[in-house]
Protein backbone atom coordinates (compact mmCIF):
# COMPACT_ATOMS: atom_id res chain seq x y z
CA UNK A 1 0.00 0.00 0.00
CA UNK A 2 1.86 3.39 -1.14
CA UNK A 3 0.09 6.66 0.07
CA UNK A 4 0.35 9.90 -1.50
CA UNK A 5 -1.17 12.52 0.40
CA UNK A 6 -2.49 15.80 -1.79
CA UNK A 7 -0.57 18.79 -2.00
CA UNK A 8 -3.74 20.72 -2.62
CA UNK A 9 -4.71 22.84 0.36
CA UNK A 10 -8.45 22.45 -0.97
CA UNK A 11 -8.28 18.64 -0.58
CA UNK A 12 -7.12 18.58 2.73
CA UNK A 13 -9.87 21.57 3.94
CA UNK A 14 -12.55 19.65 2.36
CA UNK A 15 -10.86 16.19 3.77
CA UNK A 16 -10.85 17.34 6.98
CA UNK A 17 -14.46 18.54 7.11
CA UNK A 18 -15.38 15.40 5.95
CA UNK A 19 -13.95 13.54 8.84
CA UNK A 20 -15.65 16.60 11.27
CA UNK A 21 -18.57 15.34 9.87
CA UNK A 22 -18.18 12.22 10.46
CA UNK A 23 -17.61 12.76 13.91
CA UNK A 24 -20.90 12.91 14.38
CA UNK A 25 -21.50 9.32 13.98
CA UNK A 26 -19.49 8.56 17.31
CA UNK A 27 -21.40 11.51 19.25
CA UNK A 28 -22.10 15.69 18.80
CA UNK A 29 -19.34 17.39 19.22
CA UNK A 30 -17.94 21.22 18.73
CA UNK A 31 -16.21 19.63 15.23
CA UNK A 32 -19.20 18.01 13.82
CA UNK A 33 -21.45 21.41 14.86
CA UNK A 34 -18.50 24.06 12.75
CA UNK A 35 -18.34 21.69 10.23
CA UNK A 36 -22.16 22.05 9.89
CA UNK A 37 -22.70 25.75 10.94
CA UNK A 38 -19.94 26.76 8.19
CA UNK A 39 -21.47 24.82 5.68
CA UNK A 40 -25.10 26.37 6.25
CA UNK A 41 -23.35 29.58 5.90
CA UNK A 42 -21.28 28.75 3.03
CA UNK A 43 -24.14 27.21 1.06
CA UNK A 44 -26.19 30.41 2.25
CA UNK A 45 -23.86 32.85 0.05
CA UNK A 46 -23.16 30.09 -2.33
CA UNK A 47 -26.65 30.43 -3.87
CA UNK A 48 -27.28 34.02 -3.47
CA UNK A 49 -24.45 34.39 -5.66
CA UNK A 50 -25.27 31.94 -8.47
CA UNK A 51 -28.61 33.19 -8.29
CA UNK A 52 -27.81 36.51 -8.81
CA UNK A 53 -25.38 35.26 -12.02
CA UNK A 54 -27.17 32.85 -13.49
CA UNK A 55 -30.46 33.49 -13.02
CA UNK A 56 -30.88 37.44 -12.96
CA UNK A 57 -27.65 38.39 -15.08
CA UNK A 58 -28.37 35.88 -17.78
CA UNK A 59 -32.08 35.68 -17.46
CA UNK A 60 -33.06 39.31 -17.59
CA UNK A 61 -30.70 41.72 -16.99
CA UNK A 62 -28.50 40.27 -20.17
CA UNK A 63 -30.92 39.96 -22.74
CA UNK A 64 -32.81 43.57 -21.17
CA UNK A 65 -29.37 45.30 -21.86
CA UNK A 66 -29.20 43.19 -25.42
CA UNK A 67 -32.73 44.27 -26.81
CA UNK A 68 -32.52 48.20 -25.76
CA UNK A 69 -28.67 48.65 -26.29
CA UNK A 70 -29.82 49.79 -30.30
CA UNK A 71 -27.43 47.43 -31.76
CA UNK A 72 -30.47 45.36 -32.74
CA UNK A 73 -33.14 47.54 -33.66
CA UNK A 74 -36.29 48.19 -32.30
CA UNK A 75 -36.24 46.70 -28.94
CA UNK A 76 -39.71 44.47 -28.93
CA UNK A 77 -39.09 43.48 -32.41
CA UNK A 78 -40.22 39.90 -33.37
CA UNK A 79 -36.75 39.47 -35.12
CA UNK A 80 -34.80 39.28 -31.93
CA UNK A 81 -36.31 35.68 -31.62
CA UNK A 82 -37.08 35.75 -27.80
CA UNK A 83 -38.72 38.68 -27.66
CA UNK A 84 -35.89 40.39 -24.85
CA UNK A 85 -38.39 43.39 -25.07
CA UNK A 86 -41.08 42.13 -23.17
CA UNK A 87 -38.83 40.61 -20.29
CA UNK A 88 -39.56 44.05 -18.23
CA UNK A 89 -42.73 42.07 -17.64
CA UNK A 90 -41.98 39.23 -15.79
CA UNK A 91 -39.50 41.78 -14.10
CA UNK A 92 -42.24 43.71 -13.28
CA UNK A 93 -44.18 40.45 -11.72
CA UNK A 94 -40.39 39.40 -10.06
CA UNK A 95 -40.66 43.04 -8.63
CA UNK A 96 -44.55 42.70 -7.19
CA UNK A 97 -43.23 39.66 -5.12
CA UNK A 98 -41.52 41.87 -2.71
CA UNK A 99 -44.86 43.67 -2.22
CA UNK A 100 -45.41 40.83 0.61
CA UNK A 101 -43.18 43.11 2.63
CA UNK A 102 -44.90 46.09 2.59
CA UNK A 103 -48.34 45.54 4.43
CA UNK A 104 -50.68 48.11 2.22
CA UNK A 105 -49.43 46.69 -0.98
CA UNK A 106 -49.32 42.98 -0.27
CA UNK A 107 -52.15 42.40 -2.46
CA UNK A 108 -50.14 42.62 -5.81
CA UNK A 109 -48.00 39.98 -4.69
CA UNK A 110 -50.69 37.67 -5.48
CA UNK A 111 -50.63 38.76 -9.33
CA UNK A 112 -47.31 37.30 -9.61
CA UNK A 113 -47.97 33.87 -7.53
CA UNK A 114 -51.32 34.14 -10.10
CA UNK A 115 -49.11 33.41 -12.70
CA UNK A 116 -46.75 31.14 -11.27
CA UNK A 117 -49.25 29.03 -10.30
CA UNK A 118 -51.40 29.04 -13.43
CA UNK A 119 -47.78 28.74 -15.53
CA UNK A 120 -46.76 25.20 -13.68
CA UNK A 121 -50.80 24.03 -13.08
CA UNK A 122 -50.63 24.27 -17.06
CA UNK A 123 -47.42 22.84 -17.18
CA UNK A 124 -48.14 19.90 -14.41
CA UNK A 125 -51.26 18.92 -15.75
CA UNK A 126 -50.81 18.45 -19.32
CA UNK A 127 -47.53 16.47 -18.67
CA UNK A 128 -48.87 14.31 -16.38
CA UNK A 129 -51.84 13.85 -19.00
CA UNK A 130 -49.46 12.95 -21.70
CA UNK A 131 -46.93 11.45 -20.00
CA UNK A 132 -48.82 9.52 -17.18
CA UNK A 133 -52.24 8.87 -17.28
CA UNK A 134 -52.53 7.94 -20.97
CA UNK A 135 -49.26 6.32 -21.52
CA UNK A 136 -49.34 4.43 -18.32
CA UNK A 137 -53.06 2.85 -18.72
CA UNK A 138 -52.10 2.10 -22.34
CA UNK A 139 -49.22 0.46 -21.38
CA UNK A 140 -51.16 -1.55 -18.44
CA UNK A 141 -53.44 -3.05 -21.26
CA UNK A 142 -51.05 -6.15 -21.64
CA UNK A 143 -52.14 -9.29 -23.84
CA UNK A 144 -52.12 -12.36 -20.81
CA UNK A 145 -51.30 -15.34 -23.35
CA UNK A 146 -47.93 -14.18 -25.57
CA UNK A 147 -47.28 -17.41 -26.72
CA UNK A 148 -44.34 -18.16 -23.74
CA UNK A 149 -45.04 -19.30 -20.38
CA UNK A 150 -43.05 -16.86 -18.88
CA UNK A 151 -43.90 -13.63 -20.25
CA UNK A 152 -47.32 -15.17 -19.91
CA UNK A 153 -46.78 -15.47 -16.32
CA UNK A 154 -45.18 -12.24 -16.06
CA UNK A 155 -48.21 -10.46 -17.25
CA UNK A 156 -50.50 -12.03 -15.13
CA UNK A 157 -48.12 -11.07 -12.35
CA UNK A 158 -48.45 -7.67 -13.16
CA UNK A 159 -52.08 -7.59 -13.79
CA UNK A 160 -53.15 -9.25 -10.73
CA UNK A 161 -50.78 -6.86 -8.79
CA UNK A 162 -52.60 -3.75 -10.34
CA UNK A 163 -55.94 -4.79 -9.84
CA UNK A 164 -55.47 -5.60 -6.17
CA UNK A 165 -53.28 -2.96 -5.56
CA UNK A 166 -55.74 -0.63 -6.88
CA UNK A 167 -59.00 -2.10 -5.20
CA UNK A 168 -56.79 -2.03 -1.63
CA UNK A 169 -57.51 1.87 -2.40
CA UNK A 170 -61.07 1.58 -3.13
CA UNK A 171 -62.53 2.71 -0.11
CA UNK A 172 -66.17 2.80 -0.96
CA UNK A 173 -66.82 -0.54 0.16
CA UNK A 174 -65.76 -2.29 3.60
CA UNK A 175 -62.83 -4.57 2.68
CA UNK A 176 -64.84 -8.24 3.00
CA UNK A 177 -65.24 -10.86 1.55
CA UNK A 178 -63.60 -11.44 -2.28
CA UNK A 179 -62.79 -7.58 -1.89
CA UNK A 180 -60.99 -7.93 1.20
CA UNK A 181 -59.20 -10.99 0.20
CA UNK A 182 -58.22 -8.90 -3.40
CA UNK A 183 -57.18 -6.13 -1.44
CA UNK A 184 -55.10 -7.93 0.99
CA UNK A 185 -52.89 -9.29 -1.70
CA UNK A 186 -52.40 -6.09 -2.59
CA UNK A 187 -50.74 -4.88 0.58
CA UNK A 188 -48.40 -7.79 -0.38
CA UNK A 189 -47.30 -6.33 -3.94
CA UNK A 190 -47.62 -2.54 -2.12
CA UNK A 191 -45.08 -3.88 0.27
CA UNK A 192 -42.86 -5.70 -2.00
CA UNK A 193 -42.58 -2.58 -3.99
CA UNK A 194 -41.87 -0.87 -0.85
CA UNK A 195 -39.44 -3.01 -0.16
CA UNK A 196 -37.47 -2.97 -3.57
CA UNK A 197 -37.65 1.52 -3.08
CA UNK A 198 -35.94 0.80 0.11
CA UNK A 199 -33.22 -1.44 -1.30
CA UNK A 200 -32.83 1.71 -3.60
CA UNK A 201 -32.45 4.61 -0.82
CA UNK A 202 -30.26 2.27 0.88
CA UNK A 203 -28.04 1.91 -2.28
CA UNK A 204 -27.92 5.15 -2.70
CA UNK A 205 -26.79 6.41 1.04
CA UNK A 206 -24.13 3.73 0.97
CA UNK A 207 -22.97 4.93 -2.67
CA UNK A 208 -22.79 8.57 -0.67
CA UNK A 209 -20.38 6.81 2.13
CA UNK A 210 -18.56 5.12 -0.54
CA UNK A 211 -18.13 8.55 -2.78
CA UNK A 212 -16.97 10.28 0.49
CA UNK A 213 -14.59 7.31 1.34
CA UNK A 214 -12.82 7.19 -2.23
CA UNK A 215 -12.28 10.89 -1.95
CA UNK A 216 -10.65 10.30 1.39
CA UNK A 217 -8.50 7.34 0.15
CA UNK A 218 -7.46 8.27 -3.52
CA UNK A 219 -7.93 12.15 -3.54
CA UNK A 220 -6.85 12.80 0.30
CA UNK A 221 -4.05 10.33 0.79
CA UNK A 222 -3.41 9.05 -2.89
CA UNK A 223 -3.85 5.82 -2.04
CA UNK A 224 -2.82 3.70 -4.98
CA UNK B 1 -29.49 -12.68 27.29
CA UNK B 2 -32.82 -13.09 24.80
CA UNK B 3 -31.48 -12.16 21.24
CA UNK B 4 -33.98 -9.54 21.36
CA UNK B 5 -33.07 -7.49 24.46
CA UNK B 6 -29.19 -8.24 23.59
CA UNK B 7 -30.26 -5.96 20.35
CA UNK B 8 -31.99 -3.85 22.11
CA UNK B 9 -28.88 -2.61 23.97
CA UNK B 10 -26.96 -2.74 21.06
CA UNK B 11 -24.93 0.62 20.77
CA UNK B 12 -26.29 1.72 17.39
CA UNK B 13 -22.45 2.92 16.66
CA UNK B 14 -21.05 -0.88 16.33
CA UNK B 15 -23.47 -0.95 13.60
CA UNK B 16 -22.22 2.64 11.89
CA UNK B 17 -18.32 0.89 13.10
CA UNK B 18 -18.97 -2.20 10.65
CA UNK B 19 -20.48 -0.79 8.05
CA UNK B 20 -17.64 1.29 7.97
CA UNK B 21 -14.98 -1.38 8.14
CA UNK B 22 -17.37 -3.37 5.47
CA UNK B 23 -16.91 0.06 2.63
CA UNK B 24 -13.50 0.41 3.84
CA UNK B 25 -11.68 -2.32 3.32
CA UNK B 26 -13.01 -3.88 -0.24
CA UNK B 27 -11.64 -0.16 -1.42
CA UNK B 28 -8.28 -0.85 0.09
CA UNK B 29 -8.12 -4.43 -1.20
CA UNK B 30 -10.91 -5.17 -4.03
CA UNK B 31 -12.46 -8.20 -4.18
CA UNK B 32 -13.97 -8.28 -7.76
CA UNK B 33 -17.15 -9.37 -7.18
CA UNK B 34 -18.45 -10.57 -10.22
CA UNK B 35 -21.19 -7.70 -12.25
CA UNK B 36 -23.95 -9.30 -14.50
CA UNK B 37 -25.70 -5.68 -16.88
CA UNK B 38 -29.28 -5.62 -16.57
CA UNK B 39 -31.51 -5.68 -19.35
CA UNK B 40 -32.20 -1.49 -18.09
CA UNK B 41 -28.64 -1.08 -18.89
CA UNK B 42 -27.92 -3.37 -21.95
CA UNK B 43 -30.93 -1.27 -23.43
CA UNK B 44 -29.22 2.02 -22.36
CA UNK B 45 -25.93 0.69 -23.82
CA UNK B 46 -27.58 -0.75 -26.83
CA UNK B 47 -29.50 2.71 -27.25
CA UNK B 48 -26.33 4.56 -27.99
CA UNK B 49 -24.86 2.14 -30.15
CA UNK B 50 -27.48 1.57 -32.52
CA UNK B 51 -27.26 5.42 -33.38
CA UNK B 52 -25.65 6.36 -36.67
CA UNK B 53 -21.85 7.52 -36.65
CA UNK B 54 -22.51 11.45 -36.25
CA UNK B 55 -25.73 11.86 -35.17
CA UNK B 56 -26.73 14.75 -32.69
CA UNK B 57 -26.94 13.74 -29.22
CA UNK B 58 -28.76 15.92 -26.40
CA UNK B 59 -26.90 15.52 -22.41
CA UNK B 60 -29.10 16.74 -20.10
CA UNK B 61 -26.84 16.33 -16.77
CA UNK B 62 -29.02 17.69 -14.29
CA UNK B 63 -27.14 16.90 -11.08
CA UNK B 64 -24.53 18.34 -8.54
CA UNK B 65 -21.95 17.58 -6.52
CA UNK B 66 -23.83 15.52 -3.57
CA UNK B 67 -24.81 13.11 -6.08
CA UNK B 68 -20.95 12.54 -7.78
CA UNK B 69 -20.89 8.92 -6.66
CA UNK B 70 -23.71 7.36 -8.86
CA UNK B 71 -24.18 10.03 -11.51
CA UNK B 72 -20.39 11.47 -12.48
CA UNK B 73 -19.47 7.78 -13.59
CA UNK B 74 -22.86 7.46 -15.58
CA UNK B 75 -21.70 10.72 -17.43
CA UNK B 76 -18.06 10.06 -17.82
CA UNK B 77 -18.93 6.79 -19.43
CA UNK B 78 -21.83 8.20 -21.58
CA UNK B 79 -19.94 10.59 -22.88
CA UNK B 80 -16.89 8.40 -23.88
CA UNK B 81 -20.02 6.15 -25.58
CA UNK B 82 -21.00 8.95 -27.77
CA UNK B 83 -17.43 10.53 -28.49
CA UNK B 84 -16.25 6.92 -29.64
CA UNK B 85 -19.35 6.77 -31.92
CA UNK B 86 -18.60 10.31 -33.60
CA UNK B 87 -21.47 11.86 -32.00
CA UNK B 88 -22.26 15.62 -31.68
CA UNK B 89 -22.89 16.27 -27.79
CA UNK B 90 -24.88 19.36 -27.08
CA UNK B 91 -24.63 19.15 -23.03
CA UNK B 92 -27.80 21.56 -21.25
CA UNK B 93 -27.69 21.55 -17.42
CA UNK B 94 -31.43 22.48 -15.50
CA UNK B 95 -29.84 22.07 -11.77
CA UNK B 96 -28.71 24.93 -10.27
CA UNK B 97 -25.34 24.13 -9.06
CA UNK B 98 -24.37 21.63 -11.33
CA UNK B 99 -23.47 23.84 -13.99
CA UNK B 100 -19.36 24.28 -13.22
CA UNK B 101 -19.38 20.15 -12.08
CA UNK B 102 -20.55 19.47 -15.26
CA UNK B 103 -18.33 21.53 -17.11
CA UNK B 104 -15.46 19.85 -15.72
CA UNK B 105 -16.46 16.17 -16.52
CA UNK B 106 -17.45 17.18 -20.32
CA UNK B 107 -14.23 19.09 -20.34
CA UNK B 108 -12.35 16.44 -18.88
CA UNK B 109 -13.52 13.86 -21.07
CA UNK B 110 -13.02 15.68 -24.43
CA UNK B 111 -9.66 16.08 -23.57
CA UNK B 112 -9.73 12.57 -23.01
CA UNK B 113 -11.07 11.66 -26.21
CA UNK B 114 -9.64 14.20 -28.45
CA UNK B 115 -12.96 16.74 -29.02
CA UNK B 116 -13.11 19.85 -30.11
CA UNK B 117 -15.52 22.50 -27.93
CA UNK B 118 -17.72 24.15 -29.74
CA UNK B 119 -17.28 21.91 -33.16
CA UNK B 120 -17.53 18.11 -31.72
CA UNK B 121 -19.36 19.35 -28.17
CA UNK B 122 -20.90 22.46 -26.64
CA UNK B 123 -22.03 23.08 -23.01
CA UNK B 124 -24.63 25.28 -23.27
CA UNK B 125 -24.56 25.55 -19.47
CA UNK B 126 -27.64 25.94 -16.97
CA UNK B 127 -30.92 27.77 -16.98
CA UNK B 128 -33.22 27.89 -14.59
CA UNK B 129 -36.74 27.54 -15.45
CA UNK B 130 -37.68 23.69 -14.76
CA UNK B 131 -40.29 22.37 -16.47
CA UNK B 132 -41.38 25.86 -19.15
CA UNK B 133 -37.10 25.63 -19.70
CA UNK B 134 -37.85 21.94 -21.41
CA UNK B 135 -41.10 23.07 -22.82
CA UNK B 136 -38.97 25.73 -24.60
CA UNK B 137 -36.45 24.07 -25.76
CA UNK B 138 -39.30 21.94 -27.97
CA UNK B 139 -40.03 25.54 -29.14
CA UNK B 140 -36.47 26.61 -30.27
CA UNK B 141 -32.91 25.44 -28.72
CA UNK B 142 -30.88 28.75 -29.73
CA UNK B 143 -33.64 31.23 -28.05
CA UNK B 144 -33.42 28.77 -24.83
CA UNK B 145 -29.71 29.17 -24.54
CA UNK B 146 -28.61 32.16 -26.75
CA UNK B 147 -25.13 31.94 -25.01
CA UNK B 148 -23.24 28.54 -23.98
CA UNK B 149 -22.06 28.64 -20.54
CA UNK B 150 -18.76 30.25 -22.16
CA UNK B 151 -20.91 33.10 -23.03
CA UNK B 152 -20.18 32.07 -26.75
CA UNK B 153 -23.02 32.86 -29.00
CA UNK B 154 -24.37 29.64 -30.18
CA UNK B 155 -25.34 30.68 -33.77
CA UNK B 156 -21.69 30.93 -34.18
CA UNK B 157 -21.02 27.40 -32.78
CA UNK B 158 -20.38 24.22 -36.03
CA UNK B 159 -21.60 21.89 -33.52
CA UNK B 160 -24.72 24.33 -33.22
CA UNK B 161 -25.19 24.62 -36.92
CA UNK B 162 -28.89 23.50 -38.00
CA UNK B 163 -30.27 22.65 -34.48
CA UNK B 164 -33.44 24.46 -33.96
CA UNK B 165 -35.57 21.99 -31.30
CA UNK B 166 -35.81 18.60 -30.01
CA UNK B 167 -36.17 17.20 -33.68
CA UNK B 168 -32.44 17.89 -34.10
CA UNK B 169 -31.71 15.38 -32.12
CA UNK B 170 -31.64 11.28 -32.33
CA UNK B 171 -31.46 10.84 -28.86
CA UNK B 172 -31.83 12.84 -25.39
CA UNK B 173 -29.73 11.36 -22.45
CA UNK B 174 -30.76 12.67 -19.04
CA UNK B 175 -28.76 12.27 -16.27
CA UNK B 176 -30.89 13.78 -13.08
CA UNK B 177 -30.69 13.35 -9.31
CA UNK B 178 -34.20 14.51 -8.78
CA UNK B 179 -36.56 17.90 -10.28
CA UNK B 180 -36.31 18.98 -12.57
CA UNK B 181 -35.35 15.73 -14.18
CA UNK B 182 -35.94 12.06 -16.09
CA UNK B 183 -39.99 12.66 -14.57
CA UNK B 184 -40.20 15.34 -16.45
CA UNK B 185 -38.46 14.87 -19.74
CA UNK B 186 -41.22 11.75 -20.03
CA UNK B 187 -43.96 14.22 -18.75
CA UNK B 188 -42.97 17.09 -21.13
CA UNK B 189 -41.15 16.01 -23.66
CA UNK B 190 -41.22 12.64 -24.74
CA UNK B 191 -44.92 12.95 -24.82
CA UNK B 192 -44.95 15.89 -26.72
CA UNK B 193 -42.26 15.80 -29.08
CA UNK B 194 -41.36 11.76 -29.24
CA UNK B 195 -37.74 11.95 -28.93
CA UNK B 196 -36.44 8.56 -27.81
CA UNK B 197 -34.86 9.11 -23.77
CA UNK B 198 -32.60 7.41 -21.96
CA UNK B 199 -31.64 7.85 -18.74
CA UNK B 200 -29.41 7.36 -16.06
CA UNK B 201 -30.67 8.81 -12.25
CA UNK B 202 -29.98 8.01 -8.68
CA UNK B 203 -30.96 4.55 -7.06
CA UNK B 204 -33.52 6.34 -5.11
CA UNK B 205 -35.10 7.81 -8.52
CA UNK B 206 -34.84 4.72 -10.40
CA UNK B 207 -38.25 2.69 -8.84
CA UNK B 208 -40.34 5.80 -9.64
CA UNK B 209 -39.36 5.20 -13.08
CA UNK B 210 -39.51 1.45 -13.84
CA UNK B 211 -43.32 1.91 -15.08
CA UNK B 212 -41.79 4.52 -17.97
CA UNK B 213 -39.43 1.35 -18.93
CA UNK B 214 -42.51 -0.82 -18.91
CA UNK B 215 -44.33 1.43 -21.50
CA UNK B 216 -40.88 2.04 -23.82
CA UNK B 217 -41.55 5.54 -22.68
CA UNK B 218 -37.43 5.07 -21.60
CA UNK B 219 -35.51 3.26 -23.95
CA UNK B 220 -32.83 2.25 -21.43
CA UNK B 221 -32.13 3.73 -17.65
CA UNK B 222 -28.87 3.34 -15.43
CA UNK B 223 -30.08 2.83 -11.89
CA UNK B 224 -27.87 4.22 -9.30
CA UNK B 225 -24.30 3.46 -8.69
CA UNK B 226 -25.25 -0.43 -9.76
CA UNK B 227 -26.40 0.87 -13.00
CA UNK B 228 -23.31 2.88 -13.49
CA UNK B 229 -20.87 0.17 -12.71
CA UNK B 230 -22.54 -2.45 -14.96
CA UNK B 231 -22.34 0.04 -17.82
CA UNK B 232 -18.95 -0.19 -17.26
CA UNK B 233 -18.92 -3.27 -17.09
CA UNK B 234 -20.71 -3.65 -20.63
CA UNK B 235 -17.75 -0.55 -21.66
CA UNK B 236 -14.86 -3.10 -20.21
CA UNK B 237 -14.14 0.07 -18.76
CA UNK B 238 -12.96 -0.01 -14.59
CA UNK B 239 -14.33 3.34 -13.16
CA UNK B 240 -15.47 4.62 -10.00
CA UNK B 241 -19.07 2.96 -9.92
CA UNK B 242 -16.85 -0.70 -10.63
CA UNK B 243 -14.66 0.01 -7.68
CA UNK B 244 -16.97 1.38 -5.41
CA UNK B 245 -19.91 -1.87 -5.95
CA UNK B 246 -17.54 -4.37 -3.44
CA UNK B 247 -17.95 -2.21 -0.96
CA UNK B 248 -21.62 -1.35 -1.67
CA UNK B 249 -22.43 -5.32 -2.34
CA UNK B 250 -20.70 -6.11 1.48
CA UNK B 251 -22.77 -3.09 2.93
CA UNK B 252 -25.88 -4.54 1.50
CA UNK B 253 -25.49 -7.87 2.94
CA UNK B 254 -24.57 -6.61 6.51
CA UNK B 255 -27.94 -4.40 6.20
CA UNK B 256 -30.20 -7.07 4.74
CA UNK B 257 -28.61 -9.38 8.01
CA UNK B 258 -29.39 -6.43 10.37
CA UNK B 259 -33.04 -6.51 9.14
CA UNK B 260 -33.41 -10.23 9.70
CA UNK B 261 -32.01 -9.94 13.15
CA UNK B 262 -34.36 -7.28 14.10
CA UNK B 263 -37.45 -9.06 13.04
CA UNK B 264 -36.29 -11.81 14.54
CA UNK B 265 -35.35 -9.80 17.82
CA UNK B 266 -38.78 -8.74 17.01
CA UNK B 267 -40.79 -11.94 16.84
CA UNK B 268 -39.07 -13.36 19.57
CA UNK B 269 -40.57 -10.03 22.11
CA UNK B 270 -43.72 -11.24 20.42
CA UNK B 271 -43.89 -14.66 21.28
CA UNK B 272 -43.07 -13.69 24.52
CA UNK B 273 -45.96 -11.34 24.87
CA UNK B 274 -43.59 -8.49 25.80
CA UNK B 275 -44.96 -4.77 24.16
Amino acid sequence: MILHPSHDPAVWVAALLTLCIFSFLYRDNPFYRFAEHLFVGVSAGYYIVLNFWTVLVTNLWDPLAGAFDGRHGAPFAARLGDYRGFLLLPALLGLLLFSRFVGRIAWLARWSLAVIIGVYAGLKTTGFAQGDFVAQVHGSIQPLWTGHWGTSLSAWVFTVGLVCSLLFFYFSREHKGALGAASRLGVFFLMISFGAGYGYTVMSRISLLIGRFQFLLYDWLGFR
Amino acid sequence: MSLASSFERLDRRWIFAITGVLVLLPLLWPLNLPLEPSPPVRAYHAAIAALPPGSRVLVSADFDPASRPELEPMARTTLRQLFEKDCKVVVVVLYQGGARFVDEIVQDVARERRRRDGVDYVNLGYKAGDEAVMVLMGQSIPNTFPRDHRGREVGTLPVMSGVQNYSSFALLVSISTGYPGTKEYVQQVQGRFHIPIIAGVTAVTAPTLYPYLQTGQLLGMLGGMAGAAEYEDLRYERGMASRGMDAQSLAHLFIALCIVLGNLAQWERRRKGTP
